[in-house]
C-alpha cells in the first residue's frame, strides 16, 4: 500500500523489539468479541490511477459554474480566484502544518493569520477580528452568544433578510429558546426590526446586502439598538461588498459577521468556507475562537504568538466562551493572499466590476415580460418575481444549460408569499452573453 | 532604518522593530503592510464606471487602507513566509492527539476538479447528483467502519461534531421526556471541548477519575449515574492512548441508567478497520476526517467533524442528508418529526468529504485496517524503545497508538517538559503534545502515526533518547535556551496576553511622515 512505509520484515523486527507474538498482541485491551470479529465487505486498496477515475465519474455528473451561464448566489458566491492562491495554499508549508502551537517553528502561519485579522478589522472598520471561525452562519450563532455574555440580557431578534439558513443554525443553537424573536422573511427590504428592540434585547441581527439583495441601514438599527443598550449584530455573506458599500464599523456595528468565501475560496458545494469575526476592542476578552498577537522572541525580535487562550476550552474547559478549537486555517490564508494580491486598488475595482454586472442583470430582467425586480437597492443580487413558481422555472431553464438562481421556497417551503420568487446574483464572472441567455431562455419560458 | 518601502510614495511604513533581513533560508519576512500598498494590486480587472442610485446613499468613505502586491512580490512574501512553518512534508510531527499523517496529493488534486469545486450548494439537485453520490459512498464508509444505523456529515470540525451530537442526545432525551436530566459525565483525561461542550447546551459536568492504569472503571460510572445524568462523553482509545477495556461494560451501566454513551472519536485512527464502535455500545461518535482520513491540517483548519450515530439517535440527525427518490438523489434540507434542524449553512465541507473518500478508496478496507495496524506498532515501538531512558506513567501493557510518558526521569535536573520539547526543535523534529492529557504530570504525548518509517522512528528514538542522557548528565543550557536553530527564539507569551496587539497599525512616526 504506497501510502505504508513498513514492509512485513520491517513490522516483524519491530514486534521484536516491543516483545509482541504478533500485532494482535497489542490490541490486548480490546474486548475480543469487539475485536476483527466482522467482515467489513469493503472493496480492498487501489492504485490511484482507478481512483482517479472513480472520482472523474462522480464529478462528470455534476454541472460545474463553468458549464454554462451561471446566477446563483444566496450566500456562497462564483468569483475568480487567482492562480497564485492556489499554487500558494498548496504549498507543504501551508497545507501540511498543523495549528502553530509552537510559535518558533510557527511563523510563517501565525505573520499570516496577524495579517489576515489586520485585513478583517480594516475591511469591516472593526478594532480586531479574530484568526476566522468556520463559516458565517455558525459564526452568526456565535456572535449571538457573545452579545448574551456581553450584555448579560437573553432577547435576540433576527432580522427577516437575515439568510434563512443562518437563521436556523441559530434557531438550532438557540433550541426552545423564548427569548430568540425571528422575524418573518421580508423580500422586499422593509426595515421592521426597529420596533422589536427594547431594554431586554440583547442584540438585533441584521444581514446587509440582506438575502434578498437589499442594503440596510446600518446606522439606523445601530442608534435604535444603542437607545435601548442593546447591540447591533452585522451580518455580510457577500464580503466584496465591503469594496463599494461603507464599512459597519464606521456605522456603529458592534459585532460583525461575515461569510470569507468569496475572496480566495471556491465554491466547493457549500464548504470549507471561512468565517470573519471583528468586534470592538472592549469585546475581546467574550469573542470565541483563535486570536494572534504581536509579541518579540528572546532576542528581541519580532514574533507572532496565538493569544488570550484563557478564554478557550483548552484551559477553561467548561468555562470557556465557546467549544471551538480550530479556525478556518487555509481558506484564511487563501482570502489574505487573494486581498493582499488585489490590494486596495484592486478590490475596489472588483466590487464596482461586480456592481456594474448586477447592473445590467437588473436592467435585463426588468425588461422581460412576467418578470419584476425587487429591488431598489442591491450590490450584486438581487430578487425577481416571476409569473411561474421559481422551483420548476429553475429546474427547467437548469434542463437548458443556465444556472439562474436560487428559488427562495428552497430556503423558505412554507411561506406560500416566496413561491414565484428568485435571488439572483452576477459577479466579475458574469459575461454580457450570459445576462442575454438567462433573458432569452426567461422570456421563452415565462411566454 | 525602515524596510522595504523606498520608492513608494504611499507606502505604509515600518513597525520600528530592530530587524535583519535573516539568512538565506530563514528569512525575517516584513508584513504585508510593510512591503505593499494602496496602489499596487496584483489582480489585473477593468475600471468601470458606475451609477451610486442603486446603492441608495451607502457607499464606503472610510479608508479600506489595504496593502496590495503584484504577483512577484505576493509569491515571494508567501514562499518566504511559508519557510518560517515545520510541516508534515519537512519532518516528523509527533503531536500527540493530532494524528499528523501524510496527505496525499491525490486528494488534493480530486478535490479541485471542477465537478467538485466549481459547483454551488444551492444549484438544482438534478445538477450534482455525482456531488450527492459521493455523500452516499462516504457515509456507507463510514458507517460501516463503525457499524452505526446513520450518520451526519455537516460538522464542520471535531467540536461542532461534539456539539452536534450532545444536542442529538439532548433532543432525544426531550422527545422522551427526561428533560431533567442535567449532568454529563466527562473523565478527567478528556480533551477541554468535551467539557466546553456539555456546557455549552446547560448542562453541568462531573469529572470521573482515572483509575492508576490510566483508564476508566466502570464501577466509577456506576458511582457516578443517577436519574439526573445525560449522557458519558468518553474517549476511546481514551487521551493516554489507551483503549478502555471495560468500555462494553460501562456503555452498558449508561444505557441501563437511560443515558447516552457519546464517544469522542478523536483517536479513531488507531481502531479503524479493526473495531468498530458501533460494538462497544455507543451512541454518538464524531469522526476528525483531518487526522484519521488525511485532509490537511492546513495550519489550523478547515477540519470536518461528521458524526456517527445509533438506532435511537438516528431521528435526531440535523438537516441536509442525502436519500434516494424517484428522480435520483434527494438532498432533505428542512427538518422533520423530531430532527434537529440545521447546523451549518449548506452541505458542510465537500472538498474534505472528496479528500476523505479519496483516501479511503485508496487504501481500502484493508489498508485502512493495516495503517490502524501500523499507527499502533509504530507508538508501541516508540515506548518500547524509550521506556528505559523515560518514564512511563501506566503499567507495562500496550499502549495504542500513542506512546505518553511522564516528567518525573526529569526531577531534579531543572529541565521541564516545556525545555525538553524545545529542544527537540533544535534537533530537526516538532515537540510531542506538552502537558495533555491533564491527568499525567508533566505529560509528553507522542504519536507518530502510520507514516513514518522504521528509519525515521530510529533516528527519532536516537534523539530522545540522547537529549534524556544529556538532561541528566546536567547540561540544562541546551533545553532551557532551546530553541536556538528556529526562526524564533522562545516568544514572550506573557506580552502578547497583557497588552494585545492583535493588528498592524501605522506608528506614530509613519502617520507624521504622511501628512
Amino acid at each position: 500500500m504506497r501510502y505504508l512505509p513498513h514492509s512485513d520484515h520491517e513490522r516483524a523486527e519491530m514486534l521484536g523489539v516491543i516483545g509482541a507474538a504478533n500485532i494482535d498482541a497489542l490490541f490486548s485491551a480490546v474486548p475480543a468479541r469487539a475485536l476483527k470479529s466482522f467482515d467489513l465487505g469493503l472493496p480492498a486498496h487501489s492504485p490511484e490511477f482507478l481512483v482517479e477515475a472513480h472520482m472523474r465519474a462522480l464529478a462528470a455528473k455534476n454541472h460545474a459554474g463553468a458549464d454554462g451561464p451561471f446566477f446563483v448566489g444566496a450566500g456562497a458566491y462564483r468569483h475568480h480566484v487567482p492562480a497564485t492562491v492556489d499554487h500558494l495554499i498548496q504549498r507543504s508549508e501551508w497545507l501540511t502544518a498543523y495549528t502553530p502551537y509552537q510559535p518558533e517553528i510557527s511563523q510563517g502561519t501565525l505573520q499570516m493569520l496577524f495579517e489576515f485579522q489586520t485585513q478583517a478589522a480594516k475591511l469591516t472598520g472593526m478594532d480586531v477580528a479574530n484568526a476566522s471561525l468556520y463559516d458565517g452562519s455558525t459564526g452568526t450563532a456565535e456572535a449571538v452568544l457573545m452579545a448574551r455574555r456581553l450584555t448579560r440580557r437573553n432577547k435576540i431578534v433576527l432580522s427577516g433578510g437575515l439568510h434563512p439558513h443562518y437563521r436556523d443554525v441559530v434557531r438550532a443553537y438557540l433550541k426552545d429558546d423564548a427569548d430568540l424573536q425571528i422575524l418573518s422573511a421580508s423580500p422586499e427590504g422593509q426595515g421592521d426590526i426597529l420596533d422589536h428592540i427594547d431594554e431586554t434585547t440583547a442584540a438585533i441581527v441584521v444581514q446587509t446586502p440582506d438575502f434578498y439583495g437589499h442594503l440596510r441601514n446600518i446606522k439606523t438599527a445601530a442608534d435604535a439598538a444603542h437607545a435601548k443598550g442593546a447591540l447591533l449584530i452585522v451580518v455580510i455573506t457577500e464580503v466584496v461588498s465591503l469594496g463599494l458599500l461603507e464599512a459597519p464599523g464606521a456605522l456603529g456595528a458592534d459585532i460583525v459577521v461575515a461569510e470569507g468565501q468569496s475572496i480566495g475560496n471556491a465554491l466547493n458545494f457549500g464548504g470549507p468556507y471561512l468565517g470573519l469575526m471583528a468586534t470592538r476592542k472592549e469585546f475581546i476578552r467574550q469573542m470565541p475562537g483563535r486570536l494572534c498577537g504581536e509579541t518579540v522572541d528572546a532576542d528581541g525580535q519580532r514574533g507572532f504568538v496565538l493569544t488570550l487562550s484563557t478564554r478557550e476550552q483548552h484551559i477553561r474547559r467548561e468555562k470557556a466562551t465557546s467549544n471551538i478549537c480550530t479556525n478556518s486555517g487555509l481558506c484564511a490564508l487563501a482570502f489574505s493572499i487573494h486581498m493582499g494580491l488585489l490590494g486596495e486598488a484592486g478590490f475596489t475595482r472588483l466590487a464596482r466590476l461586480n456592481h456594474a454586472q448586477a447592473s445590467k442583470l437588473a436592467d435585463a430582467l426588468a425588461g422581460v415580460p412576467g418578470v419584476e425586480v425587487l429591488n431598489k437597492t442591491f450590490f450584486n443580487e438581487m430578487t425577481i418575481s416571476t409569473a411561474q413558481p421559481a422551483v420548476a422555472l429553475v429546474e427547467r431553464l437548469a434542463q437548458r444549460g443556465i444556472l439562474a438562481g436560487v428559488p427562495v421556497s428552497r430556503l423558505e417551503p412554507t411561506d406560500p408569499s416566496v413561491v414565484n420568487l428568485i435571488v439572483l446574483a452576477a459577479t466579475e464572472l458574469t459575461t454580457d452573453a450570459d445576462i442575454a441567455a438567462l433573458t432569452t431562455a426567461l422570456a421563452e419560458e415565462l411566454a | 532604518m525602515s524596510m522595504n518601502n523606498q520608492g513608494r510614495p504611499t507606502g505604509v511604513g515600518t513597525s520600528g522593530f530592530a530587524s535583519t533581513s535573516g539568512s538565506a533560508l530563514l528569512p525575517n519576512e516584513p508584513l504585508l503592510f510593510e512591503i505593499g500598498d494602496t496602489e499596487h494590486s496584483g489582480v489585473d480587472l477593468p475600471h468601470v464606471t458606475i451609477s451610486t442610485n442603486r446603492l441608495g446613499g451607502f457607499e464606503r468613505k472610510s479608508p479600506l487602507d489595504l496593502a496590495g502586491l503584484t504577483e512577484p512580490e505576493a509569491m515571494r512574501h508567501y514562499v518566504r513566509l511559508s519557510r518560517l512553518n515545520h510541516s508534515i512534508d519537512s519532518g516528523m510531527y509527533p503531536l500527540g492527539s493530532c494524528t499528523m499523517k501524510h496527505n496525499p496529493r491525490l486528494n488534493e488534486k480530486m478535490a479541485r476538479l471542477p465537478g467538485f469545486s466549481d459547483i454551488h450548494p444551492l444549484q438544482p439537485v438534478s445538477t450534482v447528483q455525482g456531488a450527492l453520490e459521493l455523500m452516499n459512498q462516504l457515509s456507507h464508509w463510514l458507517m460501516t467502519l463503525t457499524n452505526t444505523a446513520a450518520v451526519a456529515l455537516t460538522p464542520k470540525a471535531g467540536a461542532h461534531g461534539e456539539l452536534l451530537g450532545m444536542m442529538a442526545i439532548k433532543a432525544a432525551q426531550d422527545a422522551a421526556g427526561q428533560s431533567h436530566r442535567k449532568i454529563v459525565l466527562v473523565p478527567e483525561s478528556a480533551h477541554g471541548t468535551n467539557p466546553a461542550t456539555a456546557a455549552f447546551l446547560g448542562y453541568s459536568v462531573k469529572p470521573i477519575p482515572a483509575r492508576e492504569d490510566g483508564t476508566v472503571d466502570v464501577q466509577a460510572v456506576k458511582d457516578a449515574l443517577s436519574p439526573e445524568v445525560a449522557a458519558i462523553m468518553l474517549t476511546n482509545p481514551n487521551t493516554c492512548g489507551l483503549f478502555e477495556p471495560q468500555v462494553i461494560e460501562i456503555a452498558q451501566a449508561i444505557h441501563d441508567a437511560g443515558a447516552f454513551f457519546y464517544c469522542d472519536g478523536a483517536n479513531f485512527n488507531a481502531i479503524m478497520g479493526v473495531v468498530r464502535p458501533g460494538d462497544l455500545g455507543i451512541d454518538a461518535m464524531h469522526i476528525n476526517l483531518h487526522k484519521t482520513f488525511s485532509t490537511p491540517h492546513g495550519g489550523g483548519g478547515p477540519g470536518a467533524g461528521p458524526v456517527v450515530l445509533s438506532e435511537a439517535l438516528a431521528p435526531f440527525a440535523p438537516v441536509p442528508f442525502v436519500r434516494k427518490g424517484s428522480n435520483g438523489l434527494e438532498l432533505v434540507e428542512h427538518a422533520e418529526g423530531e430532527a434537529l434542524g440545521r447546523i451549518t449553512a449548506f452541505q458542510g465541507q465537500m472538498g474534505m468529504y472528496v479528500r476523505a473518500l479519496t483516501y479511503m478508496l485508496s487504501h481500502g478496507g484493508d489498508g485502512l485496517a493495516q495503517a490502524a495496524q501500523d499507527a499502533v506498532l509504530n507508538a508501541n515501538y516508540i515506548k518500547a524503545r524509550l521506556a528505559h531512558a523515560f518514564s512511563v506513567p501506566f503499567g507495562d501493557y500496550p499502549t495504542m497508538h500513542e506512546a505518553l510518558f511522564d516528567d518525573s526521569f526529569l526531577a531534579g535536573t531543572g529541565v521541564t517538559t516545556l525545555d525538553f520539547a524545545k529542544a527537540l526543535i533544535d534537533e530537526g523534529f516538532h515537540p510531542m503534545t506538552m502537558y495533555f492529557p491533564l491527568v499525567v504530570h508533566g505529560a509528553m504525548l507522542i504519536e507518530p502515526t502510520e507514516s513514518e518509517s522504521k528509519q525515521t522512528l530510529d533516528r527519532f528514538c536516537e534523539v530522545m533518547e540522547e537529549l534524556a542522557v544529556d538532561a541528566k548528565s546536567g547540561n540544562v543550557e541546551r533545553f532551557t535556551a532551546a530553541p536556538m536553530k528556529a526562526p524564533r527564539r522562545r516568544l514572550d507569551e506573557t506580552r502578547a496576553a497583557r497588552s494585545p496587539i492583535l493588528k498592524w497599525e501605522r506608528s506614530a512616526e509613519t502617520l507624521k511622515a504622511a501628512e
